[in-house]
C-alpha cells in the first residue's frame, strides 16, 4: 500500500460506511452515520482525549515494561541451561492460561486505576516477546560460537558483543506481536474495571445507548493503534536493519 | 608473539563409537602443513581437536605442544566462512577478539593490519558492501591480529573464485610465514602452492606427501607445483573415504 492511497482508503471507507447506513436504513442507536459519530467525537472531544491518553500512557507502560522484562528473562534462560530447563515450560504452561480470564483478578487486585491494565498489557506482551527473543539468542551461528571460543571470549561479553545483536531480528518480530496485543490487554482491562480509559468510555457510551459516542471511541482506538503499529515496525526495522548491516 | 611450537597429535577419535580415524599427526613448527583427504575423514575434527572445539565425538589420545606449555590463547582460527560480524565495520569486526576477551583494542595496530590485507579504505564499512574476496582479507585481518604463533585454517579460500583465491593464498603465505600454520584444504593445487608439508588422512591414519624443495608461495605455472598437484589428485581420487 502507497502512502498516498489511505486517504482515498479512508474515504473508500466512509463511503461504504453510509451506503450501508442508507440502505438498511438502521436507526441510529444501531448504526450511526459517519456525520453522526463526527458529531459525537466533536461534542465528545475533550472526554475523548483524556481517555484515549489514559489508554494510551497504559498501552506504552505495558509495553515498555513487558518488552523489558520479556527480554530480560530471554537473557536469563539463554544463559543458562539450568533455567531453561526449569522456567521454560513453566512458562509455555503459563500461556495455556487465558490472560483474559486473568482480569477480573488482576483489577480486585491491581485496583480500577492504571495499575491492573498496565500489569494486563505486561502479562499479555510478555510471552511473545520471551519466546521471539530467546529463540534468536539461542540460535547463534555454531560458527560465531568457535571464533569466539578459539579468541578466547568471556561468556558476558560474547552475549553484549555476538549474541544479542544477532538476535535483534528475533526482537523485532516479538515487538511487533507486542504492539498488536498491548491495546487488546489494555481495553479488555478497562472493560472489566476502570473509571477511565477508552474501553471505559466505550462501555459508559453503550450504556448509555450512546453508539454514536461508542463508534467515536472505537475510531479513536483505531488510530491509536495504527500509529503504535507504524511506529513500532519503524523500530522493529531499525533492530533488523542494525543487525544486517544495512544501516 | 611467542616462538611457534610444533604440534602432535596422536590418537583414535570415534563418533557414536565408530572410529572416524586414527592418527598421528605432527605440524612442524613455523611452516604450513596442507591437510587433504576425501569428503567426511575428520580433517576439520582434527583441526576442531586441536582448538578445543566441540566434535560431536570421543577423542582417545593427546595432543602436545613440542613447548609443553598449554595451547590455550596460541592458536587463531579462520574457517571457509568469513563469520564477520554483519552490525559492525571492517575494523571494529577485526578488533572483536580484543573486545571479546575484554582488553582495550589497539587501534592502531588494526588500521596497519587493514592496509597490509589492502582494506585502509573500507575501515567504516559494513560487511555487507565488500565483495566476497574482500571479506576474507578482513578475516585473515581478524586472524593476524589476534598474533597467535600457531594458525589453523579451515578451507578459507574455497569458496572464492580462482583468481582472488590465487591472490589470497599468496597474501596469506606472506602474511604468516614464520608461524606454524594447519591448511585444511580439498584443492590439490593450493596445496601444491602453499605447504612445507603435506599430510593426507584417511581411515587408517594420516599419510605424509613429498613437497617440492622450492619456497612457498609456489608459482602456479612453475612445473614442480604442477606434477605434485596433479600426482596429489591422482592419488586423493584412489582413497577411500
Amino acid at each position: 500500500m502507497r502512502r498516498s492511497d489511505i486517504p482515498l482508503a479512508i474515504l473508500l471507507g466512509l463511503a461504504l460506511w453510509q451506503g450501508i447506513v442508507l440502505l438498511t436504513d438502521a436507526p441510529h442507536y444501531i448504526l450511526p452515520s459517519p456525520w453522526r459519530v463526527a458529531q459525537a467525537a466533536y461534542y465528545a472531544r475533550v472526554s475523548l482525549l483524556e481517555n484515549a491518553w489514559v489508554t494510551t500512557v497504559e498501552v506504552l507502560l505495558g509495553l515498555l515494561i513487558g518488552t523489558g522484562l520479556g527480554a530480560a528473562t530471554a537473557i536469563q534462560l539463554s544463559q543458562s541451561k539450568t533455567s531453561e530447563r526449569l522456567l521454560l515450560p513453566l512458562l509455555v504452561f503459563t500461556q495455556a492460561v487465558p490472560v483474559f480470564a486473568l482480569a477480573p483478578l488482576l483489577t480486585l487486585w491491581f485496583g480500577y486505576g492504571m495499575g491492573s491494565k498496565i500489569v494486563m498489557a505486561v502479562l499479555i506482551i510478555y510471552f511473545p516477546v520471551t519466546s521471539a527473543f530467546h529463540d534468536g539468542l539461542t540460535r547463534v551461528p555454531t560458527g560465531y560460537r568457535d571464533l569466539a571460543q578459539s579468541m578466547g571470549a568471556r561468556r558476558l561479553r560474547f552475549m553484549r558483543h555476538v549474541q544479542i545483536p544477532q538476535a535483534l531480528p528475533s526482537l523485532a518480530t516479538g515487538l511487533r506481536l507486542a504492539a498488536v496485543y498491548a491495546p487488546i490487554g489494555a481495553v479488555i482491562g478497562e472493560w472489566v474495571g476502570a473509571s477511565k480509559g477508552l474501553g471505559y468510555l466505550m462501555l459508559l457510551a453503550n450504556g448509555r445507548a450512546k453508539i454514536d459516542l461508542m463508534f467515536a471511541a472505537l475510531i479513536v482506538l483505531a488510530c491509536l493503534t495504527v500509529l503504535l503499529h507504524f511506529a513500532v515496525g519503524q523500530l522493529a526495522l531499525r533492530l533488523t536493519r542494525y543487525a544486517e548491516g544495512r544501516m | 608473539m611467542t616462538p611457534p611450537p610444533a604440534l602432535h597429535l596422536v590418537g583414535q577419535h570415534q563418533i557414536d563409537s565408530r572410529p572416524l580415524f586414527d592418527a598421528d599427526i605432527t605440524l612442524p613448527a613455523g611452516s604450513w602443513t596442507c591437510l587433504l583427504g576425501p569428503s567426511g575423514v575428520g580433517k576439520s575434527t582434527v583441526l576442531r581437536l586441536m582448538l578445543g572445539l566441540e566434535t560431536g565425538g570421543v577423542f582417545a589420545g593427546t595432543i602436545s605442544p613440542s613447548d609443553g606449555q598449554p595451547l590455550d590463547g596460541r592458536i587463531s582460527y579462520m574457517a571457509q566462512s568469513d563469520l564477520l560480524l554483519p552490525w559492525l565495520s571492517v575494523i571494529d569486526n577485526i578488533m572483536i577478539g580484543d573486545r571479546l576477551r575484554g582488553v582495550p583494542p589497539d587501534r592502531d595496530r588494526a588500521t596497519d593490519m587493514l592496509a597490509r590485507v589492502g582494506l585502509a579504505d573500507h575501515a567504516q564499512k559494513k560487511p555487507l558492501a565488500l565483495s566476497g574476496g574482500m571479506r576474507q582479507r578482513a578475516a585473515l585481518a581478524r586472524t593476524l591480529l589476534e598474533d597467535r604463533p600457531v594458525v589453523f585454517l579451515d578451507e578459507p579460500f574455497s569458496a572464492l573464485d580462482a583468481g582472488t583465491r590465487a591472490a589470497m593464498q599468496e597474501l596469506a603465505a606472506e602474511l604468516l610465514s614464520g608461524r606454524t600454520v594447519l591448511l585444511v584444504t580439498h584443492d590439490p593445487a593450493e596445496a601444491a602452492r602453499l605447504a612445507d608439508h603435506i599430510l593426507i588422512l584417511s581411515a587408517e591414519g594420516a599419510q605424509s606427501w613429498p613437497v617440492p624443495a622450492t619456497p612457498v608461495p609456489r608459482a602456479i605455472t612453475a612445473p614442480e607445483t604442477w606434477a605434485c598437484q596433479s600426482a596429489l589428485l591422482s592419488h586423493l581420487r584412489g582413497v577411500p573415504a
